[in-house]
């Protein structure tokens, strides 16, 4: 399993063809304590880029973006009755969707946890 | 816009202090939220008191040259639809700048305390405020108090908290102002606010103001709040937000403020109209509008936020008004929004429907506030 992270603050553990994705510690913190998650329907197929799911926090709302190519294979459903979770584990129980990847040339893109870290200062 | 160029209150090494988001609101660097997070903020307030800086709200003293209250009274009747002469010494009443379109400039509160009119007017509004009164009250003088700053006070417990110091606001009861020294500092309370909750706001010396603030964040019920928390009190509230619930565009009536509007200067009255645009105002009290400020419950927990469509049908072909506020309301435990609607759409429990994300979410009229008033009358 390998780990990535985007410019979009968002992660991406990898598993063989598939990935769960997240947000960073960073953006949780940035956001706030969400107040609803909304994952595009499972089956959608995604550019890198494109949006897959919706964060909300009280304040305003945020797109999640796929950070590569692929099909979303499930949302996390206790996010709808605990959005919550997103704030408190974001990199963990947290975690938004899962995507089979379709194109992993892009992941070569993305950065480790020290490129993060250094990208976020 | 850059941090720099922002004008600070005089609390701001208080708020970076105690870990305060510093975000750009009307010119000023303010704290959106602390450590705690809105949420956190918001359902503190609600239980036990919440101390908010609101200093870069303008405060303004109308006197009359000739010294007479009632004459400053009149004079900003000119300005404003409600009563001013009939107010009571030490008493406060919300009111609106109108246009001559019968829009609103801003709206504001205004105390008659003892030989003067003290009005606190929005912070983004507050210059040409400041440049309408002086330039159309001839007969007074206008004076911005830019050496006071301003806190809120507010939440179940803010009368224990600041009768610990002032025994005497135990006597206030909603919208009442009385000058008291704090902790040694003169200054003027009321006892209102923003939240729908009981409370106060305090407008203190700016010299005075951190150590007024240190002393009421020492009681255990006090924590500081931040903007973010304001506007989903105030939206819970029923309480509209200038430049997002009511601006130059949309009239007192459309707004469903006519409540502040009273009897002596409607239709018939004994100072009936006098005031900018009170031709369109009057005639919509008597005749009716066609669009309407309502509560409005979106279905599930999205919220629905400013600019989303409200429509009559599940299809989204025929539209009927739109949201100006919505956001998740921590109290409700689900999103709350208010908006306008055409006058058809009015009634209590309409359905209608919001266009989120090219979806349709089934909305219902509610009536506001969304959460009972706190206030003491």
């Amino acid at each position: 399993m390998t780990l990535y992270f985007t410019k979009e603050h968002e992660w991406l553990r990898v598993d063989g063809d598939s990935a769960v994705v997240g947000i960073t510690r960073h953006a949780a913190d940035e956001l706030g304590e969400l107040v609803f998650v909304e994952v595009h329907q499972t089956g959608t197929v995604a550019s890198a880029g494109d949006a897959v799911a919706v964060v909300e926090s009280v304040k305003a709302a945020s797109d999640i973006y796929a950070p590569v190519d692929g099909e979303i294979l499930e949302g996390n459903a206790a996010l709808s009755d605990d959005p919550a979770r997103v704030s408190s584990d974001p990199e963990g129980e947290g975690w938004i969707l899962k995507l089979r990847i379709s194109n992993p040339e892009q992941l070569s893109a993305l950065m480790d946890a020290d490129a993060y870290a250094a990208f976020i200062g | 816009m850059s941090t720099d160029s922002l004008l600070h209150t005089p609390l701001y090494n208080l708020h970076v202090d105690a870990g305060g988001k510093m975000v750009p609101f009307a010119g000023y660097a303010m704290p959106l939220q602390y450590a705690d997070g809105i949420m956190a903020e918001h359902r503190h307030t609600r239980q036990h008191a919440g101390l908010f800086d609101v200093s870069h709200m303008g405060q303004v003293r109308l006197r009359a040259r000739s010294g007479d209250v009632d004459t400053a009274a009149l004079a900003l009747e000119r300005l404003v639809p409600a009563d001013i002469l009939a107010l009571k010494n030490g008493r406060q009443r919300y009111t609106q700048f109108t246009t001559q379109t019968g829009g609103m400039f801003d709206d504001l509160m205004v105390t008659r305390l003892d030989d003067e009119l003290l009005l606190v007017v929005n912070a983004a509004c507050k210059e040409a405020d400041i440049a309408r009164l002086t330039a159309e009250l001839t007969e007074c003088v206008t004076e911005p108090l830019s050496d006071r700053s301003l806190l809120a006070l507010q939440g179940p417990e803010a009368e224990l908290v600041l009768a610990a110091l002032v025994p005497d606001v135990k006597d206030m009861v909603f919208m009442d102002v009385r000058a008291f020294d704090v902790d040694g500092a003169p200054c003027i309370i009321s006892r209102s606010g923003y939240t729908g909750e009981d409370g106060f706001e305090i407008s203190v010396p700016s010299s005075d103001v951190e150590r007024v603030a240190r002393k009421l964040l020492e009681h255990p019920s006090v924590k500081l709040i931040g903007l973010g928390a304001r506007d989903s009190l105030r939206l819970e509230g029923g309480l509209c937000l200038y430049g997002v619930d009511i601006d130059e565009t949309t009239t007192l009536v459309e707004a469903s403020l006519e409540w502040s509007v009273q009897k002596s200067r409607r239709a018939g009255g004994k100072r009936e109209g006098g005031f900018p645009g009170a031709d369109i105002i009057l005639r919509q009290l008597e005749q009716g509008v066609g669009r309407r400020r309502v509560g409005l419950s979106p279905e599930g927990r999205a919220p629905v936020r400013h600019g989303t469509k409200l429509y009559a049908d599940e299809a989204l072909t025929q539209q009927v008004g739109h949201i100006a506020s919505g956001a998740f309301g921590p109290t409700v435990g689900a999103p709350v929004a208010m908006g306008y609607v055409d006058s058809a759409y009015t009634a209590l429990k309409t359905s209608l429907f919001a266009e989120l994300r090219g979806r349709a979410v089934p909305v219902t009229v509610a009536a506001l506030p969304f959460v009972p008033a706190g206030f003491k009358r």
